[in-house]
C-alpha cells in the first residue's frame, strides 16, 4: 500500500513537472467550455433540442474529452516511454509488483481527470447556468464506465506502441475520430443514422450519450453500457495479453 | 556457505545460444566476477540470476530461492544495478531514493546511503542533470536501498573517469565489508584483479575458467622476466646457472633473464656478489591480461 501511495505521489509530481502536458490535459477542457460558452447563439434555447441549449449538449462532450485526453495521450506515452527507457525494467528487480506501477498511473490519471471534470461541471453551472447532472449515481456510473473503457484503450496503445513517441502519436491520431464521434464537431443529435450508429459503437460516443442521459436524469442505455464494457474487456484483455515490461 | 548457485544454465535467443551450460557458485561475503569479451553471455547470465530472464535450461538458486519461482522473495534479498536502466528524467535523487525505499520491507536509511555515495548535495537534482558517474552511483544506491544480502553489479564502472572508477571500487569493498555478497560483471582487467576474490571467465556462452585472479595467472604461466642494464659486463653463463633461470638474452644494452620461482632475489644476490649494479631494473610478470588472452584467445576490450 505504501509503495502504491508513494508511486502515485511521485508520478503525480512528475506529471506536474511537464508544463505542456499539464496544460494540455487539465486546461484544455475548461478552456474549450469557456470558448464555446462565449458564442452567444450557443446560449439560446433551441426548440429542436427540446429547449436545451448547445452549451448544455457540450458539457458531457467536454467531460468525456477530459477523460480521453488523459487516456489516449498522457497514459500511453508515459508508459511506453518508461518501457523504452528501462524505467519499468529497473522496477522489475524490486519487490514492487508491475501491477502496482500500472495502478499508480491509473489512479493518478483518474484523480486528475476527475478534477478536470469537477472544474468543467462547476464552470458550466456557475458561468453558463448549465444544470448539474440530475441523476448523480447514473452520472457517476457513466463516468466510471467511460474511464475504464478509455483507459483500457490507452493501455492497449501503450502495449502495442514500440516507443514513447509513437505511443503519443498513435494516441493523438485515435483522439480525433473519437472526438468526432463523441460529437465535438457535430453533436450526436445532429448526426445522421449511419454516423450515430458508428458513434454508439465507439467508446467516447457511448460515453457521451451515457453522460447526457444521466445529466437528463436517466440511467445509461443498455447498448451504451454494453459498448463501454465491451471496449473495457476487449481492449483491456488485449493490453494485458501484449503488455511487455521491456 | 553458498549464496548463489548457477548450474548448467542455458539461454537461447531464437537460434543463438547466448549462454551454453554455465555453472558457478558464489560464497557468502565473496566478490565474484564474471569476465569475458562482448557478447560472451555475461549480462544474460546475471539477468537470469536477477530473475529478469527465464533460463531455457539448468537451474539458478539465490539463497535457495529460484528467481523464476514467482514467490516474490528474491527482490528482497537481491539488489540489482543494471547496465542499461534509467529513471524518469525529472525525478530528483532524493525522491528516487524515497520511492525505491518504499518498495522494501526493511529498507536501509537512504540518507545514510546517499551520504556514503557522496550524493547528498545532489538530493534535489533531477536525474537528467546528473553526470554519468553520479547516475552510476545513484544506481548503486538504489540497488542497496533494500538492504540486500546479494548485490549484482553489471559493468559498474563503464563510462566513469579513472578517479570515479577508483572511488567506486572503494565503495564496492565497503559494501562487501558490510556482509553483502557481490556478483559483478566487468570487462576491466584492473577492476577484476583489484576487487574479485574469484573470477569466472566466460567466452561464447561457456565458462572457460574459474579461479582466483592469481590462480588464473598461474594457470597460464608462472614465469617472470627481469630486465636490467648491468653496470659492468656480466658473464651470461653465471646467470644461466642460477636455479630456476630458463633463459638469458641480450636486448640492446639490456639483459633479459627469464625464470620461475623467486627469480628476482636469486638474480640480485648473484649480481651483488659480482659487485654489479642492475640499473633500470624491471620485473615483468604474466598479468591477468595475459591470462585472459591465453584463455579466450583474444585481446581485452579495455
Amino acid at each position: 500500500m505504501s509503495a502504491l501511495y508513494r508511486l502515485t505521489a511521485t508520478e503525480t509530481r512528475l506529471f506536474f513537472r511537464e508544463p505542456m502536458s499539464v496544460l494540455f490535459a487539465l486546461a484544455v477542457p475548461p478552456a474549450l467550455l469557456v470558448i464555446l460558452g462565449a458564442v452567444p447563439s450557443f446560449r439560446e434555447p433551441i426548440p429542436d433540442l427540446g429547449g436545451l441549449r448547445v452549451i448544455d449538449l457540450y458539457v458531457p462532450i467536454i467531460v468525456a474529452l477530459g477523460v480521453a485526453l488523459f487516456a489516449l495521450t498522457g497514459l500511453p506515452q508515459q508508459f511506453a516511454s518508461y518501457r523504452e527507457k528501462g524505467v519499468l525494467r529497473r522496477m522489475r528487480t524490486t519487490p514492487v509488483r508491475p501491477l502496482t506501477m500500472l495502478g499508480a498511473q491509473l489512479l493518478m490519471s483518474a484523480a486528475l481527470s476527475v478534477a478536470t471534470v469537477l472544474v468543467v461541471l462547476a464552470t458550466a453551472r456557475l458561468v453558463f447556468d448549465v444544470g448539474l447532472p440530475r441523476h448523480l449515481a447514473a452520472h457517476l456510473a457513466a463516468y466510471l464506465l467511460t474511464i475504464s473503457a478509455m483507459f483500457a484503450v490507452g493501455l492497449l496503445v501503450a502495449s502495442l506502441a514500440p516507443s514513447g513517441r509513437s505511443a503519443g502519436a498513435i494516441g493523438t491520431v485515435l483522439l480525433f475520430p473519437n472526438m468526432f464521434f463523441a460529437g465535438l464537431w457535430i453533436p450526436r443529435d445532429s448526426m445522421n443514422d449511419v454516423l450515430r450508429t458508428i458513434s454508439d459503437l465507439t467508446p467516447l460516443g457511448a460515453a457521451v450519450q451515457s453522460l447526457q442521459d444521466a445529466t437528463a436524469g436517466h440511467w445509461p442505455q443498455a447498448t451504451h453500457v454494453a459498448v463501454l464494457l465491451g471496449w473495457t474487456l476487449v481492449a483491456g484483455g488485449l493490453a494485458a495479453r501484449y503488455f511487455r515490461w521491456e | 556457505m553458498t549464496i548463489i548457485e548457477v548450474d548448467n544454465l542455458v539461454k537461447r535467443y531464437g537460434d543463438h545460444v547466448a549462454v551454453n551450460g554455465v555453472s558457478f557458485t558464489v560464497d557468502q561475503g565473496e566478490i565474484f566476477g564474471i569476465l569475458g569479451p562482448n557478447g560472451a553471455g555475461k549480462t544474460t547470465t546475471v539477468e537470469c540470476v536477477e530473475g529478469l530472464r527465464t533460463p531455457d535450461g539448468g537451474s539458478v538458486r539465490v539463497h535457495g530461492i529460484d528467481p523464476h519461482g514467482g514467490t516474490g522473495e528474491l527482490p528482497h534479498l537481491l539488489g540489482a544495478q543494471l547496465q542499461t536502466s534509467e529513471l524518469p528524467d525529472k525525478l530528483r535523487v532524493g525522491e528516487a531514493m524515497e520511492l525505491y525505499a518504499s518498495f522494501y520491507r526493511h529498507p536501509a536509511d537512504w540518507r545514510t546511503l546517499i551520504d556514503t555515495l557522496n550524493l547528498t548535495d545532489k538530493i534535489d537534482t533531477q536525474f537528467r542533470r546528473l553526470s554519468g558517474g553520479q547516475k552510476q552511483r545513484l544506481s548503486v544506491a538504489l540497488a542497496l536501498v533494500g538492504n540486500p544480502r546479494v548485490a549484482v553489479l553489471d559493468e559498474l564502472t563503464t563510462g566513469l573517469d579513472p578517479v570515479a572508477r577508483r572511488d567506486t571500487w572503494d565503495l564496492v569493498e565497503t559494501i562487501r565489508d558490510q556482509g553483502v555478497t557481490i556478483l559483478m560483471v566487468t570487462h576491466f582487467m584492473e577492476e577484476a584483479e583489484r576487487l574479485c576474490d574469484r573470477l569466472a571467465i566466460i567466452d561464447g556462452g561457456r565458462v572457460v575458467a574459474i579461479d582466483t585472479p592469481a590462480g588464473l595467472v598461474a594457470r597460464v604461466d608462472d614465469r617472470k622476466r627481469v630486465r636490467f642494464r648491468p653496470s659492468a659486463p656480466v658473464d651470461r653463463a653465471v646467470l644461466a646457472a642460477i636455479p630456476g633461470v630458463t633463459a638469458v638474452e641480450r636486448a640492446g644494452g639490456q639483459l633479459v633473464v627469464t625464470g620461475t620461482g623467486n627469480l628476482l632475489l636469486a638474480l640480485t644476490s648473484t649480481l651483488a656478489r659480482q659487485r654489479i649494479v642492475a640499473e633500470d631494473l624491471r620485473v615483468e610478470q604474466t598479468s591477468l591480461d595475459d591470462a585472459y588472452v591465453a584463455l579466450t584467445g583474444r585481446p581485452t576490450s579495455s
